[in-house]
Parts: structure tokens; C-alpha cells; sequence
């Protein structure tokens, strides 16, 4: 079976120029969501409580609301999971996510005192509590100085191996893919109203891993290329290398989604969100692997550097 | 590659599926044999508490408190040091400072006393009129040594509390300078818990002055309260004549702040059941020999006068002692549920802690959600796992399905590297278990496209094997390599979740690399040599 027909030759460079102003205006419109919602940061980076509850019987969330008045809560943020994808609650059950900002008590009297107002209401048998979390404002804090460590680190190390490996150029091009795809994913999580917490800070970086690779993949075959054919004019090269890896680029990317749809809709109300940045994150980072990342080493069209890279192959192999 | 180390790859193969199957079989077998116990290799992957449920705890300890109770300590010896050295001096306390001041004249023999008997403060000398006043403060070093021990000595406590508790491997292990990370697994009352770990459990027994006024007054400032008495709160017991039953309301006491007799000779605790019906239950204790004297001495001397147990500031009860008590056993009553009572049992057997501590981080996760999300996840393993060995024997055919044997022993490869290291398996592990599989399944259509395309410029299949396998490998280890290079990364800077997705990610690509390259290329040689294969199926 062939999806591909080889000798396919879509003209992925020729139309870099829509490309472009496709990606300029995702990013834009990423940014312009940032600006206006801001990333929804979850209790993992700004400190607060998280109290997660199942109902045996189905509940309304203004009850669940109605049992925080007492205890001077109902502005809280009550989420109703019930109908989630993957929520454990399809018994006929309901299930609730209650967050609260950090407040001035001691860390870990708020969750008690959530369950408890909930025990006061509606009986200690009513509900199981399935997570609470306490997070204070010094953890929140190191927690978010880590995540954004992390994701830097990462990010810089990939682009300098890149650079080692291949060129500068091919580095420029990974990074500003990498700028791109991290940008419009957590535009989409903030669109969507995801939180942002550690979990999907681990998404946000298996997304960046994977762009890298595929940019990696493309970039194997442009140098390949230009090794074999050192007349043909870089355009043409870089678009026959997109092309001739596309059919891998498609099969690894469809697989890997079918793996993701399932984690997206099977995998419970924890691994969600993880499974939707890895959802749009893969989608966005193949795109940029073609449409970003490779018209960017033809931006830096550089023939001392074209032929740099051919007498160092044609030293290998003599 | 050549074709003279194909037995040899075989072997080394078959060696490493063996292998790891044998390590896998305790992970899920429960019930071992008693000859695979004795002999066999007996580790097992063990579940995150996001898995199995439990409770994930770091605590601070308030070193900065037992720092100046330290120092509280040290200035009381340095007035007696100074007045043994006959040198009238003023000692007072002010945060992290002792300050002493002495006559001008005495400056000297003071100093001398002071270096002499406490070389771990820091002395700082200024000049007061005709008086010398000295700074003392703990060094750095003695500061360092001091914090380390406070939160070693919280840890060992609280250890020791856990441990009544009956959590099965519990994790109690420092963290950074002033933390203490507590794990409980498979806990069934949280709260329970917190509660009976972040008690501070001072105990202190102090005598309620006979001519004060109603606490109140002082408070409203109609009355001076001396100095030496203070204020605490606490519960009063009664019975109502109505109902005869047992009411608790809020109180407040006026007591000496002289505390006559702490809890840390206490050797042993038990909660006792109510003597009637209306009784609550209380505590008994028994004290060290030392504690024992201690206690009938101040009983004997204090006869008729109302005496109250404090434990952390709240007073429990203020009986009054009716007559000496030997024998070194006494009881705390409180309207105490017998679960209080117990617990409370549990932190005065296992001693106060030297400093208050603070939650700085809690996740629970019951077990229902636990259970849960082992369900679904592999649930989506299961069905995303199907669907790709589906589409990759479509697509690929026997190229196909050679690829899925190698996903399939990577996976195989990776568990059980993972029960080798006794690593643990968290949910955002199994996210990067899925993502190994999509390495896995990439690494394989790479040089599965490769072959493909050697084959449409007319080479033999051993040719287009060849050289497919040679042109992937480039492309194949970058990929990898940038991936295991983010991987490090996530577990140096990462926390938590983070980790533990970086560990399986890591290894997985180690296992990737290795079944892609090595283990179908040796199936691919093995049939090749024996000259069955003209034309390939992919």
C-alpha cells in the first residue's frame, strides 16, 4: 500500500509564501489570545487548592456551590466534569473539580475544610474524594522557575546539537519552528480554556522533542541531497527532500495521532489535557517542519556555506 | 554490518528477550514460587502514587523557631555562666541576638567567660557609655549544623509517628535545606494523616495563679496582666444538668507562663475508653524514672492548686492536684473522641517536634482515581497499540509486522529496564511509554521507506536492504539523539510528573534504537542468509 505515489512533487517551496503568512497569522492570532485570556496557569505555578470530588448520585454544580457558601467559598471555580471525556463518573454519578486561589491560611486546611463543608451538606457517604491538592506560594514558585528552566534548556540544547550536526542555518530554521509550535499550542490551550500545570508542561516539551525530530528527518535528507546533486538550485533540492520524505512524514505523524486520539479519549480526566497539547503540538509541529523550518534554509541561501558542507562530504568520502 | 556476527546478534537477542521476560514475571505474577523467590530476580515495577492512590506530602520545618528557642536556652546559660563568673550583667533577647551588658570594668573577665564557655556564638562588642554591650549570635556554621539537626530530628519524629499509623513503604526522606518529603501510598484518611504529621505535640504542664481575675478583663484592659502570666486558649468540659451529657465550649485560661514540666520524659502513651457512658476517653501516660521524681516533687508542692495541661498552646484541662502523684503515671482528659484520643497517643509516644512544621505541598489521589486512570490508561494503550500494529501490517505487510514485533519488544525492553532500576511507574511514565511507541513506529517506517525506495531504483532486495538500513541510520540517531538530549534536560530541571516521564522517554529511546536497528536487522539477515528471500513483502 502507497499513500504517497513516489515521484509525488507538490509544490511545497513555490507556495512558501502562503506558508508564511498562514504561520505569521496563527502566531499573531496565538499571541493576540495570550494577550487577552492570558495562560491559564494551573495551582502547579500560582500556588492554591484543587479538591476533585465524585457524587454517587447526580449533583448540580449550584449545590456543590451552595455547600462552599457557609464556609465563605462560592466564588470558587467549579468545574463539572461529568460529562468529560474519560471521566470515571458514567455510572449515573456526577463529578466536580473545586479550585481555590492561594489564601492566608496554612497550606492544607483549605482542601479539609472543602471536604468537610461538603460532609455538612451532603454526608460523609455521598461523595468519595478522589484528588486534592495544596500547593503553597514557594513551591508554586520554584515549580514555575523549573518549567520555564526546563522548556529553555531543552529547546537551546536541541538547537545547538542541530547546529553541530548540520549548519547554522538548519539551527535558525529548528529554532524558529520551535518558537512557533510552542507559541501556538499554548495559544490553543489558552483558547480552549485548558490549565497549564507540570503535566502539560511535559507535553509542551514531548511536542517540542517531536517538531525538532521531524525537523531533523527533513533537514537529514536536504544535506543528503546536497551532497549527491551539488548543481541543483537549492529551491528545487529542498522541495524534492520535503517531498521525498513525505510519505514518512505523514505515516509517523497519522500514527502517532491515532495513539494520541486514543490517550485523547480513553485516557481519563488526568491525561486530557496532556493528550490535547500532544494533539495540536504534533499536528503544528509537522506543519512546521515543511512550512517553517525548511523555507528558513532557503532564506539563508549562503553558497560559501552550501559549499563548505559539499567538500567536507566529498573529504568523507575520499 | 556483516553477516559473519549474525549468530552472534541472534544470540545476544534471544538472551535479551529471555532476560527480560524473567525480570518482568515478578511485576505480574503476585504469587512467586518459593525457587524463583530464593533464586530469580525478584524486583518489580512499582506504581506512583497517581496510580495506586496516596498521599504526597513536603513540609517545612520552621528551623527559624528552633533557632531561637536555641538561643532562648543559650542566654539563660550565659546569665548563669556570667553570674558563677561573679560579673553582674543585664542578659536580654531580641531575634537571632543575645545582648549583654556589663559595667565597663567587668568587660574583660565577661569576654573572657563568654569565648571560654560558648564558642559557638559570635561575639560583637560596642561601647555603651560606661557600659560594654556584646551581641551574641549563633556562627553560620553552628547556624548550618543547627538547622540540619532540627530537621532531622522533626524527620526522625515524624517517622516514628507514621510508623503507628501502619502506611505500608512509606517514603520519608529530606528535601533541599528545610524540607521533609513524606509519600504514603494506598492511605485511607488523608486528613488523618496531616493532622497527626503536623502537630507540633509540645506537652507542658503549667500552674493557674490562684488570685487572678476573670481572663477577660485582662484582655479588655481593665486589668494588668503581670508578667509572668499569660493567656491561652482551651476547651471547658461540663455537664449540663439538662441533658447530662457532655458539653465542650471554648475557654480561656490565665496560667504562669513558667512551665514546670515538659512532655519529653514520657515513655509511653495509651488511649483509655471513658470509665461510664458519659465519660470521654483519655490518655494515660507514664513517665521515665527522672520525669516521675519531677512530677510527685511538683504535685507534692503544689497540693489544692489547679494545675493545666497544655499541649501546643490550647489547654486541654486544668484539674486540680488533689494530693502527690507517684508513681510516675497520670492522664490528660478533653472531651476526646476515641480516634483523638488515640492519635493523641500517637504523637506524645513519638515526642514533640523541635520546631513547628508547615504543609508546603499536599496531592492526594484516592484510590478510586488511582484505579481509574490505570484503567484507562491502559485502556488507550491498549486501543491506540492495536490500531497501529493494524495500519503499520496494512501498510508494510511482513515489513509490517516485523516493525510491530520490534514496538512490541521495545516495550518489553523498556518495562523491564524499568523493574531493573526498581524505577516507579506514574501516569505521565505511561504518557512517555506512548510516545516511545511513536519513536518506535517512526524509526521503523524510516527504513521501511528507505528499503521501498531502493527497491523502485531496481536494486535486489539484500541491496535495497542494505542500503535502506545505512541511509535511515543517519536520520534515525539525530532524531533520537536531539529527543534523549530533551529528555536529560526534563530530568535535571523537572519535578514531580516531569521526572518520570523523562525516565521512561530516556530509556525508551535507548530501546528504540536498538530494536529498530539492530533487532529487524538481524531478522532481515538471518532470512536473507538463508537465501529464501528474492522479493520482499513491504
Amino acid at each position: 500500500m502507497e499513500l504517497i505515489k513516489s515521484g509525488t512533487n507538490l509544490d511545497f517551496v513555490g507556495n512558501r509564501m502562503i506558508a508564511i503568512g498562514f504561520s505569521c497569522a496563527l502566531v499573531a492570532l496565538s499571541l493576540a489570545i495570550l494577550a487577552v485570556r492570558g495562560p491559564n496557569y494551573g495551582i502547579d505555578f500560582t500556588g492554591g487548592t484543587l479538591v476533585q470530588l465524585k457524587f454517587g448520585e447526580d449533583q448540580s454544580m449550584d449545590a456543590v456551590r451552595e455547600a462552599l457558601t457557609p464556609i465563605g467559598m462560592q466564588n470558587a471555580e467549579i468545574q463539572d466534569f461529568t460529562d468529560n471525556f474519560g471521566s470515571a463518573a458514567d455510572d449515573g454519578g456526577s463529578e466536580f473539580l473545586i479550585r481555590l486561589p492561594l489564601s492566608n491560611e496554612a497550606v492544607g486546611d483549605t482542601s479539609v475544610r472543602v471536604t468537610d463543608a461538603m460532609r455538612d451538606k451532603f454526608g460523609a457517604e455521598a461523595f468519595v474524594i478522589q484528588r486534592v491538592e495544596n500547593v503553597g506560594p514557594r513551591v508554586g514558585e520554584a515549580l514555575r522557575t523549573q518549567a520555564i528552566l526546563a522548556v529553555l534548556f531543552a529547546t537551546v540544547m536541541m538547537g545547538c546539537y542541530i547546529w553541530f550536526r548540520f549548519e547554522m542555518r538548519f539551527g535558525i530554521g529548528a529554532y524558529a519552528a520551535l518558537a512557533h509550535d510552542v507559541i501556538v499550542t499554548v495559544g490553543a490551550l489558552s483558547l480552549f480554556g485548558y490549565e497549564i500545570d507540570l503535566t502539560v508542561v511535559a507535553g509542551i516539551l514531548t511536542v517540542v522533542g517531536y517538531s525538532v525530530n521531524d525537523t531533523v528527518i527533513i533537514s537529514d535528507r536536504i544535506r543528503e541531497n546536497m551532497r549527491k546533486n551539488r548543481k541543483e538550485p537549492l529551491a528545487k533540492l529542498i522541495n524534492r527532500s520535503i517531498n521525498e520524505t513525505l510519505s514518512r512524514t505523514i505515516i509517523t505523524t497519522g500514527t502517532a495521532i491515532l495513539v494520541i486520539l486514543a490517550l485523547f479519549f480513553l485516557g481519563g480526566t488526568v491525561i486530557h489535557t496532556f493528550a490535547f497539547t500532544l494533539l495540536v503540538g504534533f499536528v503544528i509541529g509537522t506543519y512546521s517542519s515543511i512550512f517553517v523550518a525548511a523555507p528558513i534554509v532557503l532564506w539563508f541561501e549562503n553558497p560559501g556555506a552550501t559549499k563548505a558542507i559539499a567538500a567536507k562530504a566529498s573529504a568523507k568520502t575520499a | 554490518m556483516n553477516y559473519q556476527n549474525l549468530r552472534l546478534r541472534m544470540i545476544t537477542l534471544a538472551v535479551l528477550i529471555v532476560g527480560s521476560v524473567f525480570v518482568l514475571v515478578p511485576t505480574f505474577v503476585s504469587s512467586l514460587p518459593q525457587f524463583w523467590q530464593d533464586y530469580l530476580p525478584t524486583r518489580r515495577v512499582s506504581l506512583g502514587l497517581d496510580l495506586q492512590g496516596g498521599t504526597h506530602i513536603v513540609l517545612n520545618v520552621g528551623v527559624a523557631d528552633a533557632l531561637e528557642n536555641t538561643l532562648d536556652r543559650n542566654a539563660e546559660y550565659v546569665r548563669r555562666a556570667l553570674e558563677e563568673g561573679a560579673t553582674s550583667a543585664e542578659v536580654s533577647r531580641s531575634p537571632g541576638v543575645i545582648r549583654v551588658t556589663v559595667a565597663s570594668a567587668d568587660a574583660d573577665t565577661a569576654v573572657a567567660t563568654l569565648q571560654e564557655s560558648f564558642p559557638n556564638l559570635a561575639v560583637e562588642r560596642s561601647e555603651d557609655g560606661d557600659k560594654a554591650v556584646f551581641d551574641l549570635s549563633f556562627t553560620l556554621a553552628e547556624k548550618d549544623a543547627l538547622s540540619d539537626l532540627t530537621v532531622d530530628q522533626a524527620l526522625e519524629t515524624i517517622r516514628n509517628r507514621i510508623d503507628y499509623l501502619g502506611v505500608t513503604e512509606p517514603v520519608i526522606q529530606r528535601e533541599g535545606s528545610d524540607g521533609i518529603l513524606i509519600q504514603l501510598p494506598g492511605i485511607q484518611d488523608p486528613e488523618r494523616a496531616k493532622e497527626l504529621i503536623g502537630r507540633t505535640a509540645i506537652l507542658e504542664l503549667k500552674l493557674l495563679p490562684d488570685n487572678a481575675e476573670a481572663p477577660e478583663r485582662y484582655l479588655s484592659g481593665e486589668a494588668q496582666l503581670p508578667d509572668d502570666w499569660e493567656i491561652l486558649e482551651g476547651v471547658e468540659v461540663q455537664v449540663n444538668p439538662n441533658t447530662r451529657l457532655l458539653e465542650r465550649s471554648p475557654m480561656k485560661y490565665v496560667v504562669e507562663s513558667k512551665t514546670l514540666m515538659t512532655g519529653d520524659t514520657i515513655v509511653n502513651a495509651q488511649p483509655r475508653p471513658g470509665q461510664t457512658a458519659l465519660d470521654s476517653p483519655f490518655v494515660e501516660f507514664d513517665l521515665n524514672a527522672q520525669g516521675a521524681t519531677l512530677f510527685e516533687d511538683l504535685t507534692a508542692a503544689n497540693v489544692n492548686r489547679r494545675m493545666a495541661i497544655v499541649l501546643d498552646n490550647t489547654v486541654y484541662s486544668a484539674p486540680v492536684i488533689r494530693d502527690r502523684i507517684g508513681g510516675g503515671r497520670a492522664v490528660i482528659q478533653g472531651d476526646f473522641q476515641l480516634q483523638e484520643a488515640r492519635d493523641l497517643a500517637i504523637v506524645l509516644r513519638a515526642g514533640a517536634l523541635p520546631a513547628p512544621v508547615f504543609i508546603a505541598e499536599e496531592r492526594t489521589v484516592g484510590p478510586s482515581l488511582g484505579q481509574d486512570s490505570i484503567d484507562s490508561g491502559v485502556l488507550s494503550f491498549v486501543v491506540g497499540g492495536i490500531l497501529v500494529v493494524l495500519f503499520m501490517i496494512l501498510y508494510y505487510r511482513w515489513a509490517g509486522l516485523l516493525a510491530d514485533l520490534a514496538v512490541v519488544l521495545n516495550v518489553v525492553l523498556l518495562l523491564a529496564a524499568l523493574a531493573l532500576f526498581q524505577a516507579t511507574l506514574t501516569l505521565p511514565g505511561i504518557a512517555g511509554i506512548v510516545l516511545t511507541i511513536g519513536m518506535a513506529v517512526d524509526a521503523n517506517v524510516l527504513i521501511n521507506e528507505r528499503i521501498r525506495e531502493e527497491l523502485r531504483l531496481g536494486k535486489t532486495a539484500r541491496a535495497a536492504i542494505e542500503a535502506g538500513y545505512e541511509r535511515a541510520l543517519p536520520a534515525i540517531l539525530d532524531s533520537n539523539v536531539t529527543t534523549f538530549l530533551a529528555g536529560i534536560i526534563l530530568f535535571q530541571f523537572g519535578s514531580g510528573p516531569v521526572k518520570g516521564f523523562a525516565v521512561t522517554l530516556c530509556v525508551g529511546i535507548i530501546s528504540t534504537v536498538f530494536t529498530a536497528v539492530v533487532g529487524t536487522r538481524t531478522v532481515y539477515d538471518y532470512l536473507l542468509s538463508t537465501r529464501r528471500v528474492q522479493t520482499l513483502s513491504i
